[in-house]
């Protein structure tokens, strides 16, 4: 199909979506993104959608469902659980292998109810349903259990985690997620066009331009538009600047979590510096509704540029010391090496993407392969290590952090003498696009349709908690409760960008 | 030990002057008397909790911690339990999945309890509006003393903010 990445479409009957997912697996590739669709209103029925991603690219399959069923692939890429069981609760369709207990209906909405259907008004209202769970019990002797959240003891977004423990020692932890979930699907075929950009830009606040991109970047695939050079040179200046920000607020952060409060102190100044600069020369600290569709909104002058070496230039220096002062200090050391380890093999089987897979022996990122524009150009150097615990994904975000600055200098000497942005057609009824961005965390995808009237039939934004956030419930058996905090801020997942 | 020393040094200390209140930012008045404004004031303990948000207000409301605008020099600090806490600080709009978590975690707090709404979304439901699973704006769920705009608002806004809602009111 016509898009920015590589990517193919087809329509499969059901032996077809299981061949291929069967291939895929084989052949070491990973589920990217899963969602459903209604066609009832032109082609009769349901339709399961599943984008995988494999050595040629991405490859997004539609599937007509039996009826309200469809075969699951749960057992082929456990990443798919999730959105299974979301799939379930919005659009009423039931996997062959589902997990029956509702994800993001949490009793705001009858079992019966399925929000995301077609047939259902945008301000439809549903009475309540029944928000008992079932968590997994685990038994035995001196087996308890400890319930957290879904308000949690910080300035942290709201999720439960069930952790059954023997002593201090995580037998189990179950996560129960979905309290943020607020509709953003269905509210993508309300908005027009320019909100959808908007709508898109928060649908995980910390990964603005990674959601904004990928969306832009859909958007533009279904108008078979290409976007002026100089625009997608800096919206990688802005994707990179977006990854400093967000790894040197988990440095800090991670310190702290360490027992080292000096690092907080240290990281958070310098993030204040990086987003104050942002704010001058953007217009926004966290670069929010800068990447359009059809561009970049604003555009940067020589003395803009020239903040933005200097700023580098000093961000270099500062981060030298900084990684000298954390990799020699026997107490970080302690707390973080061997600390919430994820195995590469286990990396591998939950399908685990971003800095936490480079982290866990895994070397992919989508900047580098395919190396969508201009990344293509910039070759960029990717980090990686074996070791997959809280010190390696702490080693990963340093490296990652002097590459983007080599790489903020790449863009800054090469942007193309374009217009930053132009106009861009409207997508034709029917027409399909997809986008494909590696943010800070790891890949976003965005797959939508354009519908009548210049607005979405329907959009799927994937972020990478999906994937991710099982890996955190490997990563922490067999750790002391106390040390859960840092390992779950080692991985930082999103739960807005998953919940929707 | 001797480079954190010296890196502590050369950094100095970067600590800004807070705002001054607002009282644009006020949506109730008079739910507090003012000695007990003056009390609180002095030394107020906050509970955040984040209602359903994007995540863009926790990273600002992180930021009221960092060394610029140094929040705990102002003798405020966020507190773990919502039973040792004064303010309730509220990132919206409000899921239907939150609205519960949310009274009760108001229902916790010892009166006096003030609340204040951060970001257009906590303001009115923002871009994410009223919806089969979304509230939309915290006054829907709770009494708002202090509502702050913003997508996200700066962390300079949220101490605002903060700062009006313990401020004793001029006539």
């Amino acid at each position: 199909m016509n898009a920015a990445v590589p990517a193919r479409r087809a329509k499969v009957d059901a032996a077809g979506w299981l061949a291929a997912f069967e291939q895929a697996a084989q052949a070491g590739g990973r589920l990217g993104a899963l969602w459903a669709s209604d066609e009832r209103d032109r082609a009769g029925g349901f339709a399961v959608h599943g984008v995988l991603v494999t050595h040629e690219g991405l490859l997004w399959l539609e599937l007509a469902a039996e009826g309200e069923t469809y075969p699951g692939v749960a057992n082929l890429f456990p990443a798919a659980t999730r959105p299974q069981r979301a799939i379930a609760d919005l659009m009423g369709l039931v996997a062959s292998d589902l997990d029956a207990r509702g994800w993001l209906r949490h009793g705001a909405w009858g079992a019966r109810d399925f929000p995301l259907r077609r047939d259902v008004k945008a301000d439809a209202q549903f009475t309540r349903g029944d928000a008992r769970y079932a968590f997994v019990p685990v038994e035995g002797e001196g087996v308890h259990e400890i319930a957290v959240g879904p308000v949690h003891a910080g300035i942290i977004e709201p999720g439960h985690f069930r952790f059954s423990v023997v002593g201090e020692r995580v037998l189990r932890l179950e996560q129960r997620l979905g309290y943020k979930h607020k509709g953003i699907e269905k509210r993508f075929e309300n908005l027009a066009l320019g909100d959808c950009a908007r709508l898109a830009a928060r649908v995980s606040g910390d990964s603005t331009v990674a959601h904004s991109w990928a969306f832009a970047m859909a958007l533009e695939s279904a108008s078979g538009f290409e976007p002026p050079a100089r625009a997608l040179w800096l919206r990688a200046l802005l994707l990179e600047r977006e990854r400093i920000a967000n790894h040197l607020g988990d440095l800090g952060a991670l310190g702290n979590d360490g027992g080292l409060a000096f690092g907080l102190a240290q990281f958070s100044r310098l993030k204040e510096d990086l987003l104050r600069l942002n704010a001058r020369l953007f217009g926004h600290r966290y670069l929010m509704d800068r990447v359009v569709p059809g561009g970049v909104a604003g555009d940067l002058d020589a003395a803009g540029i020239a903040a933005l070496l200097e700023e580098a230039a000093r961000l270099d220096e500062e981060l030298v010391a900084l990684r000298a002062i954390y990799y020699d200090h026997p107490g970080l050391q302690d707390r973080c090496i061997n600390c919430g380890r994820l195995a590469p093999r286990t990396a591998a089987a939950l399908g685990v993407v971003g800095f936490a897979a480079r982290a866990s022996g895994i070397a992919i990122d989508a900047r580098l392969y395919p190396g969508f524009a201009p990344y293509d150009q910039l070759q960029p150097r990717i980090a990686s290590h074996r070791n997959g615990d809280v010190a390696a994904r702490i080693v990963v975000r340093f490296e990652e952090l002097f590459e983007s600055l080599k790489l903020e200098r790449r863009i800054l000497a090469g942007l193309p003498a374009t217009p930053a942005a132009a106009p861009l057609p409207p997508p034709a009824e029917g027409a399909r696009g997809i986008g494909w961005v590696e943010g800070w965390r790891g890949e976003v995808i965005v797959a939508l349709e354009a519908g009548a009237g210049g607005r979405l039939r329907r959009c799927h934004p994937h972020d990478p908690s999906w994937q991710n956030w099982p890996a955190l419930e490997h990563a922490v058996i067999g750790n002391i409760v106390p040390d859960f905090p840092l390992i779950n801020k080692s991985f930082n997942l999103s739960y807005a960008g998953a919940d929707l | 030990m001797q480079k954190i020393v010296l890196k502590i040094l050369r950094t100095g200390i970067v600590s800004e002057p807070p705002p001054a209140p607002d009282e644009a930012l006020r949506r109730l008045s008079g739910r507090l008397q003012d000695d007990v404004l003056r009390q609180l004031g002095r030394a107020l303990a906050i509970r955040h909790v984040d209602a359903g948000s994007c995540n863009g207000c926790e990273l600002e409301i992180h930021g009221v911690n960092n060394p610029y605008y140094n929040l705990e020099g102002l003798g405020i600090k966020f507190v773990a339990s919502p039973r040792h806490a004064d303010l309730l600080l509220v990132t919206g709009p409000v899921s239907r999945n939150m609205e519960e978590a949310l009274r009760r975690t108001y229902a916790a707090m010892p009166a006096p309890k003030l609340v204040v709404a951060i970001g257009d979304c906590g303001c009115d439901g923002g871009i994410f509006g009223e919806s089969y699973c979304s509230r939309g704006a915290v006054s829907n769920i709770l009494p708002v003393d202090v509502a702050v705009p913003g997508c996200p608002p700066d962390p300079a806004a949220i101490l605002r903010g903060i700062l009006t809602a313990v401020s004793v009111r001029r006539s």
